[in-house]
């Protein structure tokens, strides 16, 4: 387990609680320490308790976990939301010249840092800063050099100017001095460097990342949280390799932009959240009949309508599997980490071309927001290769012509897969359609060409399914006889948890699913198993649902739905509470 | 561009299944006129369809083409055409198509401005489900859902395409053949989004709305001294929902498509068979 430190910034939306969150965390990262981020905000800008936590190591970390070193509290709703995770020795950096902090209540145990956040800003040029005046403090409390600090400062404001710059590092040692010199006192920690060389990311962000590697050159969206930062990510950038992103009308208008797209021989994509993929489920169907190769990104938020908006939940699964009327195909991805939301990404348009089907790419919010540091390498970008499937130029166009000359774009082929003609393609020339159709595209209701048709497309899935290694990543001990199974980002908590259910001296087989459908065939683990639990975070149990279902296995489900991620203690808690029901029971049967 | 197409050449060979003496056969009649005269080929020419009587001509068009959802046509144009500005896109449908559950779409693709043509087949009904009530029906037109008439105003689609900033507003009547191709070629030729708005009967469920009252009441703008460049003269004619119009009532001859606006150029089908060269500059953007 990672000697970690705890940190976090809290108070009201508008008070710039995200931004000297992030400067914090890139100041640990360019020092060469790992960081994994998480936020807690309500779904409003101004007014509501927002804060940005850190967490950080020398080694990599997945997760969050209930415990806060140091606390930068810029109210006192910050403190009492906090107070589960504060334990003694915790240190609270407050200003109580403010009014709102003047009969703050530090409680027992912890100790307070009264700094005069405001009155330092204003010394170093401005009110504003007051925020970096409490990260300096920070950093003499942490025994962190404040020159790291610097760089993130120069990252942030470098192009307001050097004086900005130099204004903020300023601040920052007003208060780092003013800890030193008012609280002459050790408080136990140490923010050892590295020279490694680290990258800090979101989900979101790796996800447009990936998109632009991946060769996807057309994105249209229509904002919402949490996947607006794909396309905010996808703007200005996807420009300069000949791309360009859409701010569509609505949803629906998003989804048929890159659709148009699609068909043009774009890599095309679009990216929503729940209340936008039921607007876009009409169309996905058109995609999926039309044999449109497309990528729809589904970053999860909590459901059903607008539920919590800013709140973690994987509760879309089976919108996203059976969502839409009638039945057709789709492959639904969803990576486990954020260095997994890069990968999938270009996985996902390879199989949308390969295999002519829209794919549902999706993280959940927790995946989406939270940032966490990796070796660049982990972003190779020389291994990235783009497989477009099928697609036919002028040469090639003729294997795929009736005797008329007229081409097949719905070929009954063994493996599923037709041909593909972009537009422009002489000889290629074709119409799609939502309705059935024969191989040439046109309208049919013959019945037997219906029944070809559905089964071309069906035949697709069992394709991938032969060629692909739609694979589980494995973690914990292989022998173990409790298996965890999961998906999304819980990965990260699991992971950690694995190591705190090896204090307790309980083993365990951890498998982690990024393909929901395909997806890999668990029965063999799920067999040899004693024990099978299933973690997600939604109230039904979806995901277990499925296996289930696949494996004619009753499994035991640990889920969350209160609008917050697993963290590493509570799901080692909740496992280690099922393996003591289980030893109840086994007691009680004589 | 290849200068020896025949207007003939973007027929297909599908049976078209429309009513005899339907007034899209001339629509499209037209639209493949134009499309030839421009001098495009069905292989650089896409089509894109609603639902609807109207949304079968892609069905019987030549050309890359895509028959959509209902409504959802527009911006499935604008996708072909940013992803590839190479293509001549052309988008069709009806009056309830455009102007009913896709009018969201109608007025931004209009205010978006990218370089297509927009033909609505206007027959003041809804057809393919068989005769009830369109947005552009007349007030007291009965039908099966609407036994008194909707009681409610006709949407006028020209105004609504000059209220969001159209550059190009048009209307044309299906049978008079060559007024309607040469119409739809000004479509064409616009840079920017060229819309026209045809009247085109259909002559199973719409009575009122017929040929002859259309032959009897149509106003030839060309034989008028009506300048479409001039913003007041079009104003004026547009918000004149008394008289029916053929001809282009507006047009904006500096008008800046939104390829060009927005540096839109590339075909974006032709990608790298890996990661752009310079990708890892996008991992060190996190550093
Ligand atoms: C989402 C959806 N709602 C309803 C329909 C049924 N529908 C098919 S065509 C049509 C009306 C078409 O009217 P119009 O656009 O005027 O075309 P016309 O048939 O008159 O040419 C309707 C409501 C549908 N296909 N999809
Ligand atoms: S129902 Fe009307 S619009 Fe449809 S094909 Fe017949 S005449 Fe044309």
């Amino acid at each position: 387990m990672p000697a970690d430190f705890n940190w976090a910034v809290g108070g009201e939306a508008g008070d710039g609680i995200d931004s000297t969150g992030k400067i914090f965390a890139q100041a640990l990262s360019r020092a060469g320490r790992h960081v994994f981020t998480s936020k807690d905000f309500a779904s409003r800008i101004r007014g509501g308790y927002t804060a940005y936590k850190v967490r950080t190591s020398v080694d990599q970390v997945q997760s969050v976990v209930d415990r806060l070193d140091v606390l930068i509290a810029l109210t006192q709703r910050t403190i009492d939301e906090n107070l589960d995770e504060l334990h003694d020795g915790s240190v609270i950096i407050y200003d109580g010249d403010r009014t709102t902090m003047q009969d703050v209540e530090i409680p027992e145990g912890m100790i307070g840092l009264d700094v005069p956040l405001k009155s330092l800003a204003e010394d170093a040029g401005g009110a504003i800063m007051r925020n970096v005046v409490a990260l300096g403090a920070a950093c003499a409390v942490s025994d962190f050099p404040i020159e790291n600090l610097d760089s993130a400062l120069e990252k942030r404001f470098g192009d307001k100017g050097s004086a900005i710059v130099e204004n903020n590092k300023t601040a920052a040692r007003k208060g780092r001095d003013y800890v030193l010199e008012e609280y002459d006192q050790e408080f136990g920690y140490d923010l050892e460097c590295t020279d490694e060389n680290y990258v800090l990311l979101n989900g979101d962000e790796a996800i447009g990342m990936g998109a632009i590697a991946g060769g996807c050159r057309f994105y249209a969206g229509y904002p919402i949280t949490p996947a607006t930062d794909v396309m905010e990510y996808l703007t200005g950038r996807i420009e300069r390799y000949g791309g360009h992103v859409v701010q569509a009308e609505d949803e629906l208008a998003a989804i048929n932009l890159a659709l148009g797209a699609a068909r043009a021989g774009a890599r095309s994509m679009t990216a929503t959240s729940g209340p936008g993929i039921d607007l876009m489920a009409e169309t996905f169907g058109l995609v999926a009949t039309s044999e449109t190769p497309l990528v729809i990104c589904n970053v999860m938020r909590s459901g059903p309508s607008t539920g919590m908006p800013t709140k973690q939940e994987q509760g879309d699964l089976n919108a996203m599997l059976y969502g839409g009327h009638g039945e057709v195909p789709r492959f639904v991805l969803a990576p486990t980490t954020i260095a997994e939301c890069f990968h999938k990404t270009v996985e996902a348009f390879n199989l949308a071309e390969k295999y002519q089907i829209p794919v549902y790419l999706t993280a959940d919010l927790s995946l989406a927001v939270t940032e966490q540091t990796y070796p660049p390498e982990e972003f190779d970008m020389d291994a990235v290769e783009i497989d477009r499937g099928k697609v036919v130029d002028g040469e090639t166009v003729g294997e795929w012509q009736d005797e008329q000359g007229r081409f097949k774009p719905h070929a009954l082929t063994e493996d599923g897969v037709s041909p593909r003609a972009f537009p422009g393609t002489e000889g290629g020339v074709h119409m799609s359609t939502g309705l059935e159709h024969d191989e040439l595209g046109r309208r049919t209701e013959d019945t037997d060409m219906r029944v070809r048709q559905v089964d071309k497309r069906t035949r697709k899935v069992e394709t991938a399914e032969a060629r692909e290694p739609f694979a589980a990543r494995e973690f914990g001990d292989p022998e173990a006889a409790t298996l965890v199974v999961s998906w999304g980002s819980n990965e990260g908590a699991m992971r950690e948890a694995i190591d705190f259910l090896d204090d307790r001296g309980i083993d365990v087989r951890f498998l982690s699913v990024p393909y929901v459908f395909p997806r890999p065939d668990l029965t063999d683990a799920v067999e040899a198993a004693d024990e099978v639990i299933l973690v997600e975070c939604n109230a039904t149990g979806q995901f277990a649902d499925l296996i289930e279902h696949d494996t004619l296995t009753r499994v035991t489900r640990v889920n969350k739905y209160d609008g917050v991620r697993f963290k590493a203690d509570e799901l080692a808690d909740r496992i280690t509470e099922v393996l003591a029901d289980d030893d109840e029971k086994e007691e009680a049967t004589p | 561009m290849s200068s020896d197409v025949r207007f003939t050449d973007f027929k297909s060979d599908a049976q078209p299944t429309w009513c005899p003496g339907c007034g899209d056969f001339g629509t499209m009649n037209g639209m493949m006129k134009a499309l030839a005269e421009t001098g495009n080929s069905p292989d650089e020419t896409f089509i894109v369809a609603g639902i609807g009587c109207s949304g079968k001509i892609g069905t019987y068009m030549r050309s890359y083409a895509l028959h959509g959802v209902h409504g959802r046509a527009l911006p499935v144009g604008a996708g072909v055409k940013l992803a590839n500005p190479d293509i001549e896109v052309m988008v069709a449908g009806g009056d309830g198509d455009g102007y009913s559950i896709g009018a969201g779409h109608f007025v931004h693709a209009v205010r978006r401005n990218v370089d297509m043509t927009y033909v609505v087949m206007d027959n003041r009904i809804y057809g393919l489900t068989k005769g009830q009530a369109s947005p552009t029906s007349r007030e007291d037109f009965e039908t099966s859902t609407t036994p008194e008439g909707p009681q409610q105003p006709p949407v006028n689609p020209l105004a609504l395409a000059f209220a969001a900033s159209g550059t190009f507003i048009a209307q044309s009547f299906s049978t008079d053949a060559q007024r309607h191709a040469e119409i739809v070629k000004q479509a064409v030729e616009h840079d920017g989004f060229g819309f026209v708005n045809v009247f085109s009967p259909c002559v199973t469920f719409n009575d009122v709305d017929t040929y002859d009252y259309f032959r009897d009441s149509i106003v030839d703008l060309a034989d008028t001294d009506h300048d479409p460049t001039n913003y007041e003269d079009a104003r004026s004619r547009i918000l004149d929902p008394g008289t029916e119009y053929q001809g282009v009532l507006y047009r904006d001859d500096d008008s800046v498509p939104y390829e060009q606006s927005h540096g839109v150029d590339a075909n974006m089908a032709d990608i790298p068979d890996g990661a752009p060269e310079d990708a890892m500059d996008l991992v060190r953007e996190f550093y």
